[in-house]
C-alpha cells in the first residue's frame, strides 16, 4: 500500500448525504475478478446525468471527495473504496462515514477525513465558487487546509501510522519475518507439501 | 492443566503471540478455488509480492464448472471468466491448480483428503466455509475471507484469535439406517444454527470413533451450519488408515514419526471444554429438514411441525416464513412430501461411500415417475472410481442422471438449478431460499434417504421400501 503523508489537489463537492456502497459501485461491478478497472463503475447511476458534479470538465484530475454525511453506508464490499482509488480519489472528506467503510478505507490507503458539518460546509463553498481551489490533507499534522480553512481531524494513532509507513495487514505480518523463518525451520519433514521438494 | 485437541493443534502453530494480540498462525496447507481467490491475486500483483510458499498451496476448479460437455466451452460468461482467470492467476503465480477435466479436479474439500494432503495436526484454510470438512482428520480448518487469502499467499500465516471449544460427545450405537448425515443434522437441530457460534466444535465418543473417515468428513462438513469456526475428530487408527499410501501421505520413516505425533492428538483427560453437548446415539434416526436453515430438521417419521409450538418468538417467525417458502402445512407428515429432483453430490455427500450406499438403493429400481435423480461425484477421482465399480451404469439403469465432479447443484452456480417452486431432496448441506436456484424448495437428507425418496418420489428411507428389487 503507498504511504500517505500529505496531499494537495483539487476537489469534487459532493453534496448528498446517505450515499450508500451501492451508488458508490452498484452491484452488478461485483462480477469483476480484479481490483482495478472500478473507475466507470463509480456512481455509474449519477453519471449518466451530464450535470452531476463529477462530469463537470473543470473537476476532472480532482483528487479529494468532500461528501454529505454518512457516506458509505450499505453493504460491506471492498469495491467501493477501490472505485474511489481507481478514479484517483486519495482523499474523501465527511462529516460521518459509515464503520466498515471506513475500516475498509484505512486499510486500503484512502483517507478518509472525519472534519465538523461546518467545516464541511466552508469547503463546499470554496470548491463550488472555485473549482481550481486546492485542499491540503496534512496526517503528519493531522489538519485540513484550504483557502481560509484550518482545521484539525483525528485519527488513531494505529490507522495513522500504517497510512504514514504504506503498511497494510500483510506488510505488518512480512515484518516478523524472522518468526515465520524460525517457525519454518522448525517444521518437521513429515508435513505434507503439495509440490515435489 | 490438560489440554484439548483443538488447543494442541493450536499451540503448535503459533508464530508469535503478544499480550492483547491476536495469535499469528502458521497454515500448513492453502486451497485455492475460482470463486474467492481472484481478487486476492490481483493485490498480490499489486504489492508485487509473490506467493510465498507454493509447496503448500494447491488449486482446483469446483463452484462453475458445469457437470455435462465439460469438453465444450463453458456457455456463461461469469463463470467462464472467473475459471480463466484462476487459470491464468495459477500460471502466473507457479500455484499447482487441477482444472476440469484432471483426474485431481473436483469440490476443494473432497480433493485435499483424497490426495492425502489434509493430515492430522495440521493448519488448512481455504476461501470457502466448508473449510471445516478437513478437521475429520484432526486438524484445526477454517473458511476465511478473500483478503485473507491474500494474506495467507503472501505470508503463510494468519493472525487469528482463539475460539473457544465445545465437546459434543455422542456415545451408544447408531440405530440401523441411520448415518453420520443424520447424526450432523440431529446435532445442529437440537444447538441451532448459532449454536456454535464462536467455537471449534470437538465430536467424540464411542459412536464417533465407529464411523469412517468419509462418515467423519460428512460431520466436520456441516459444523459451520451450526455457526462453529471449525470442527474437529481426534485421528485414530481409521484415519492412518485411510492416510496410509496417499499420494501425499509420509513415507518411510517419515510415517513413522509423523504417526507418533497424530497419536498425540487427542484432548488430555483433564483438559475442560468451553461447553458440551451431550448426545445418545440410540436416539438418532432418519433426519430430514422441513424449512429454510439447516436447523430446521426432524425426524423422518414425524410430521412439519407447526410454528405456534416454538416457544422463542423469533423461531417461531422463522418457522412461519419457512413453511411458507417452502409451501408446506403444519402437522403434515414429512413422507407425504413429494420432490421433483433429487441431487446426490457436495462436498458433504459425495464421496464414493456416499455414492455407493445410495446405488445399493437404487440397484434393481427405478426413479419414480417425474422425478430427476441427478448423481455427481465430489470429485473426478471419485466419479472414476465410482466407474471401475459399475455405480454410474447402476444409477443410469435406475433412470438416473450421471454427472462430472463439481459443486453443481449444492449452490447452482453452474446450469444444475431448480426451477422456482420445484422441491428437492439434497444431500448437499444448506437449504437456504433460493440456494440451489431462484424460488427452489431443498430438504436436506442423507444419500441413503435420497436415494430411497427417488425410488418413491416422496420423502423416504430406505426402510420405506417393501418391494424387492429386480435382478436381486
Ligand atoms: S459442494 Fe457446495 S458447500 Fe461444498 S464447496 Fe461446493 S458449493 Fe460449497
Amino acid at each position: 500500500m503507498e504511504a500517505f503523508t500529505t496531499h494537495t489537489g483539487r476537489a469534487v463537492p459532493l453534496r448528498r448525504s446517505n450515499v450508500d456502497t451501492d451508488q458508490i459501485i452498484p452491484a452488478h461491478w461485483l462480477k469483476k475478478v480484479t481490483r482495478d478497472g472500478f473507475e466507470d463503475g463509480l456512481f455509474e447511476a449519477w453519471r449518466k446525468d451530464p450535470e452531476f458534479v463529477l462530469n463537470k470538465p473543470e473537476r476532472a484530475g480532482a483528487t479529494v471527495l468532500v461528501a454529505g454525511p454518512d457516506f458509505g453506508t450499505g453493504s460491506s464490499r471492498e469495491h467501493a473504496v477501490w472505485a474511489l482509488q481507481n478514479y484517483g480519489f486519495k482523499a474523501v472528506i465527511s462529516s460521518r462515514f459509515a464503520d466498515i467503510f471506513r475500516g475498509n478505507s484505512l486499510k486500503n490507503g484512502l483517507l478518509t477525513v472525519l472534519l465538523d458539518q461546518e467545516v464541511v460546509d466552508a469547503l463546499w463553498e470554496l470548491t463550488e465558487s472555485d473549482p481550481t481551489a486546492e485542499i491540503t490533507v496534512d496526517l503528519q499534522d493531522r489538519e485540513v487546509r484550504a483557502a481560509g480553512v484550518t482545521a484539525p481531524f483525528e485519527l488513531d494513532e494505529n490507522s495513522r501510522w500504517r497510512l504514514l509507513n504504506g503498511l497494510d495487514d500483510i506488510s505488518i505480518t512480512l515484518r516478523e519475518e524472522e518468526a515465520i523463518a524460525a517457525y519454518e525451520s522448525g517444521r518437521p519433514a513429515f508435513k505434507p507439501r503439495t509440490l515435489p521438494v | 492443566m490438560g489440554r484439548t485437541l483443538a488447543e494442541k493443534v493450536w499451540d503448535d502453530h503459533v508464530v508469535r503471540r503478544a499480550e492483547g494480540e491476536p495469535d499469528l498462525l502458521f497454515i500448513d496447507l492453502h486451497l485455492l478455488h475460482e470463486v474467492t481467490s481472484p481478487q486476492a491475486f490481483d493485490g498480490l500483483r499489486k504489492a508485487g509480492r509473490a506467493v510465498r510458499r507454493l509447496d503448500l498451496t494447491i488449486a482446483t476448479e469446483d463452484h462453475n464448472t458445469p457437470t455435462l460437455d465439460i469438453d465444450k466451452p463453458i456457455a456463461d460468461p461469469v463463470s467462464r471468466v472467473q475459471l480463466e482467470t484462476l487459470r491464468k492467476n495459477c500460471a502466473d503465480f507457479g500455484v499447482r491448480l487441477h482444472s476440469l477435466g484432471d483426474v485431481e479436479q473436483g469440490v476443494v474439500h473432497v480433493v485435499g483428503p483424497q490426495l492425502g494432503l489434509t493430515q492430522p495436526g495440521t493448519t488448512v484454510v481455504c476461501g470457502d466455509s466448508h473449510t471445516s470438512t478437513h478437521g475429520a482428520f484432526g486438524a484445526l480448518a477454517f473458511g476465511i475471507g478473500t483478503s485473507q487469502v491474500e494474506h495467507v499467499l503472501a505470508t503463510q500465516t494468519l493472525p487469528m484469535a482463539r475460539p473457544r471449544t465445545m465437546a459434543i460427545t455422542v456415545d451408544g450405537e447408531l440405530p440401523d439406517g441411520v448415518t453420520a448425515k443424520d447424526l450432523i443434522l440431529a446435532v445442529i437441530t437440537k444447538i441451532g444454527t448459532g449454536g456454535g457460534q464462536g467455537y471449534i466444535l470437538e465430536y467424540r465418543g464411542s459412536a464417533i470413533e465407529k464411523l469412517s473417515m468419509e462418515a467423519r468428513m460428512t460431520i466436520c462438513n456441516m459444523s459451520i451450519e451450526a455457526g462453529a469456526r471449525a470442527g474437529m475428530i481426534a485421528p485414530d487408527e481409521t484415519t492412518f488408515a485411510y492416510l496410509k499410501g496417499r499420494a501425499h501421505a509420509p513415507e518411510g520413516q517419515e510415517w513413522d514419526e509423523a504417526v507418533a505425533y497424530w497419536k498425540t492428538l487427542r484432548s488430555d483427560d483433564d483438559a475442560t471444554f468451553d461447553a458440551e453437548v451431550v448426545i445418545d446415539a440410540a436416539d438418532l434416526a432418519p433426519f430430514v429438514t422441513w424449512g429454510t436453515n439447516p436447523g430446521q430438521g426432524a425426524p423422518l417419521s414425524s410430521r412439519v411441525p407447526d410454528p405456534a409450538s416454538f416457544e422463542d418468538p423469533s423461531a417461531r417467525y422463522a418457522a412461519e416464513k419457512a413453511l411458507e417458502y417452502m409451501g408446506l402445512r403444519a402437522g403434515q407428515a414429512l413422507r407425504d412430501i413429494k420432490v421433483d429432483t433429487v441431487f446426490v453430490g457436495s462436498c458433504t455427500n459425495g464421496r464414493i461411500e456416499d455414492l455407493r450406499a445410495a446405488a445399493g438403493i437404487v440397484k434393481g429400481r427405478k426413479v419414480a415417475d417425474g422425478v430427476r435423480m441427478l448423481v455427481v461425484p465430489g470429485s473426478a477421482r471419485v466419479g472414476l472410481q465410482a466407474v471401475e465399480e459399475g455405480l454410474d451404469t447402476v444409477f443410469k439403469e435406475a433412470g438416473a442422471e450421471w454427472r462430472h465432479a463439481g459443486c453443481s447443484m449444492c449452490l447452482g452456480m453452474n446450469p444444475d438449478q431448480l426451477a422456482p417452486g420445484e422441491r428437492s431432496a439434497s444431500t448437499s448441506n444448506r437449504n437456504f431460499e433460493g440456494r440451489q436456484g431462484k424460488g427452489g424448495r431443498t430438504h436436506l437428507v442423507s444419500p441413503q434417504v435420497a436415494a430411497a425418496t427417488a425410488v418413491t418420489g416422496t420423502l423416504a428411507s430406505p426402510a420405506d421400501l417393501t418391494d424387492v428389487p429386480a435382478g436381486v
